[in-house]
């Protein structure tokens, strides 16, 4: 039989794949419990954001902990559009438009925080990046928006400062936020959409541009001295990856219908996740996000039954899982154990 | 390389496997299934406790006295960690355990998140607490406490009426739809009742160690009356802020207040004075309260507070709502829903938290606020 060779990339596509069909086998045959229904688009949205993060965090070599502020961005753009338009498009369309107006804002603000941020590195970077995401927040706490017959309104004080006439409505009411975002997301869209992320970043390592980046985060000064343009590549590699975290925001945004900028959302803690995400899977490791993300978020789920002790047995299991995977006596015991095991198959 | 792909799909399928086998149990008949959420862990555990064991000691007496309508209940309580969508999660969880009635969440926007699901499954949901005017949007949600408008209202109107003070300062979280909620209200109404508000400041739930400005703004404004809508352990803090800056007025907070006196490593002699709206005070001497705080003590060591009466009574309005619908447990959840709707504007119940509440299709329960009074390091009934 011809052997054939699978490259990495393709190996990924086909893992999502393949879960995709097995929980769509699942699903129609009403063995998943409505509870593992409600996780999947959740999951799936972290598992875009940390590729999306990798790619800043991993190929890039710049430490971001804002980018649940990029993820803030997409959600609230795309459920504000969703709302104004619910009446007039129909869902396909309506969605579709919506991925647009959450992925162009977060990619916007991604630029125009690159440009001053990026000449900044390492820890202060990543401090400025966390204060960035903490703005986007809190702004948008503050916001009141409304629409009627005359157009959109907006306050920085209350909802009634808007002056909205008889028939409007306020679609961002400060820190209450959105209500009655149409529910768009499903998880075939969410899968689809991770396909996509996969395709964009994947490729774009592989290409032309994706070496000039690397090679930034390699050695920034031997990369300058071939002629590379630093400042162009960092925004661009930055811009895309917030743009991947606005998506991730847009099916956040509309898999539940009351959207609140919270610390539980959209808080530091929350970039900090995403960044436990990426490096349990291993920093540069496309996959290892993919597959970090689905287990984390489902581990404290599935510890329900546990009680009182989930959120500690789930911290005790982090600690295990990353010496498990990067700690080099555990990595040496691992090969020893199924090193044997790993070159028997391939023989 | 095949055999590795194989070995690699083989460990999903059995994954997924296992957390097929997770849920889906079936609904047995026999048992009415009350679910109740709120956050159990976190910042907020003590309110999803105190709802968790006020359900549970309600539960526990009407089985003990023979279940709603002849059939016990069962009880099953799940985390939210004060998120929406673990609220959601949870939700679902508890749906696949097959509760057909649910009390909760216990936090305003858990329980909006919720309800919207709880209204395409057509399930009866009752919040102990969520006092967010969009809480009870759908015509399946009931809620036990006040509301939040309805709470600024009545501060505003009680403190007119009774003439404690003209001059206001305001303080409030503006990042919480529950603190900013009866701000709003009471502000509208404080203009009606003839007060004059000299100073209204914010703060938010990333900034809430230092509230000097705050302060420093109301004495500035010479405020007679600090209003406070905000929860009891930033209250704590602007307590003994205020007392060190040498301002002592006096102070006003809401039910999120109840609970000040528990706060570890606070004089609690700073809170002399200090009033509350609260429909629920645990040194009340009728009966029902005295022997609910003793239960709740002696199982839990702590006072219960408003959230553990409010959940107590909510599962006493699910009997009383059930046992006039006549409501059996085999019934759908959708017929069960629409039975309890109609049957929850028919009745009166005497709970904890008020004598006769009645509700009205729109949701919201009709009963007599209390303003509480700290004095001698408990709190005290005003007048």
């Amino acid at each position: 039989m011809k052997k054939i060779k699978l490259s990495k990339e393709h190996k990924t596509y086909i893992m999502v794949i393949a879960i995709y069909i097995i929980v769509e086998i699942l699903m129609a045959a009403g063995v998943l419990s409505s509870h593992i229904k409600g996780l999947l688009v959740p999951m799936v949205y972290y598992a875009i954001a940390a590729v999306g993060l990798n790619l800043c965090v991993g190929i890039l070599g710049e430490l971001s902990i804002g980018h649940a502020g990029f993820m803030c961005i997409g959600a609230f753009s795309s459920a504000i559009f969703s709302n104004l338009v619910k009446d007039i498009l129909p869902g396909g369309i309506r969605f579709l438009l919506a991925f647009v107006v959450g992925i162009a804002f977060a990619a916007l603000f991604g630029f125009l925080i690159g440009i001053p941020v990026l000449r900044l590195n390492g820890d202060y970077l990543a401090i400025v990046t966390l204060a960035f995401g903490e703005i986007i927040k809190n702004v948008i706490n503050a916001v009141y928006l409304g629409f009627d017959g005359r157009g959109l309104h907006a306050s920085f004080t209350s909802a009634s400062a808007m002056g909205l006439d008889a028939g409007g409505t306020t679609i961002l009411n400060g820190p209450m936020g959105i209500n009655g975002t149409p529910r768009d997301a499903n998880f075939t869209i969410a899968m689809l959409v991770l396909l996509i992320t996969l395709f964009i970043v994947q490729n774009l390592i592989k290409s032309r541009d994706g070496r000039a980046i690397m090679s930034i985060r390699d050695n920034r000064i031997a990369a300058e001295s071939i002629g590379i343009d630093i400042t162009r590549f960092k925004i661009l590699a930055f811009t895309i990856s917030a743009a991947i975290a606005g998506a991730a925001g847009v099916l956040f945004g509309h898999n539940i219908s009351s959207l609140q900028a919270t610390s539980g959302n959209f808080g530091y803690n929350i970039s900090i996740l995403i960044l436990v995400y990426v490096v349990l899977g291993g920093i540069g490791n496309i996959r290892g996000s993919v597959i970090a993300a689905g287990i984390l978020y489902m581990l404290p789920e599935m510890l329900r039954g546990l009680n009182a002790y989930r959120m500690l047995i789930y911290s005790i299991v982090l600690i295990a899982m990353m010496l498990f995977n990067w700690a080099p006596g555990a990595r040496k015991w691992r090969s020893r154990v199924f090193g044997r095991f790993v070159r028997k198959e391939a023989a | 390389m095949k055999k590795k792909l194989v070995s690699a799909v083989m460990t999903v399928v059995m994954t997924a496997a296992v957390l097929a086998g997770c849920g889906s149990k079936s609904a047995s008949s026999d048992t009415f299934k009350i679910g109740v959420i709120g956050p159990f862990t976190g910042g907020a555990a003590a309110y999803g406790n105190a709802v968790q064991w006020g359900a549970k000691i309600a539960v526990d007496e009407i089985n003990a006295n023979g279940g709603i309508g002849g059939v016990q209940i069962a009880f099953q309580a799940e985390d939210d960690e004060l998120d929406n969508q673990k609220s959601v999660n949870a939700y679902n969880s508890l749906k696949d355990w097959g509760m057909q009635f649910l009390v909760g969440s216990t936090t305003s926007a858990c329980s909006i998140a919720v309800s919207e699901e709880s209204h395409n499954d057509n399930m009866f949901q009752i919040t102990p607490s969520g006092s967010a005017a969009d809480c009870v949007n759908y015509d399946n949600v009931f809620r036990v406490c006040f509301s939040d408008p309805a709470q600024g209202a009545a501060s505003a109107e009680y403190i007119g009426s009774h003439g404690v003070a003209s001059k206001i300062g305001i303080i409030y979280d503006s990042s919480d739809v529950y603190s900013s909620g009866i701000t709003d209200t009471f502000v509208a109404e404080a203009a009606n009742q003839g007060l004059e508000i000299v100073s209204q400041e914010a703060f938010t739930a990333d900034s809430k160690t230092d509230f000097s400005v705050q302060i420093q703004k109301a004495m500035d404004g010479g405020a007679e009356l600090v209003f406070l809508p905000i929860y009891y352990s930033e209250a704590a803090l602007i307590l003994q802020q205020a007392n060190t800056m040498g301002f002592s007025p006096i102070f006003f907070g809401c039910d999120g207040m109840d609970g000040i006196l528990g706060v570890e490593n606070f004089d609690t002699s700073l809170a002399e004075g200090l009033m509350l709206l609260t429909p629920f005070s645990a040194d009340a001497k009728d009966d029902l309260t005295q022997n609910f705080v003793k239960k709740f003590q002696e199982e839990h060591d702590i006072v219960p507070n408003q959230f553990a009466a409010d959940a107590y009574d909510a599962v006493y309005a699910i009997k009383a709502a059930a046992e006039k619908a006549d409501i059996k447990p085999d019934m759908s959840v959708s017929d069960i829903s629409e039975a309890m709707k109609g049957a929850m504007v028919e009745i009166s119940v005497d709970g904890l938290t008020s004598s006769g509440m009645k509700w009205d299709a729109s949701g919201e329960p009709t009963k007599e606020p209390k303003a509480v009074v700290i004095s001698g390091g408990v709190y005290t009934l005003a007048d």
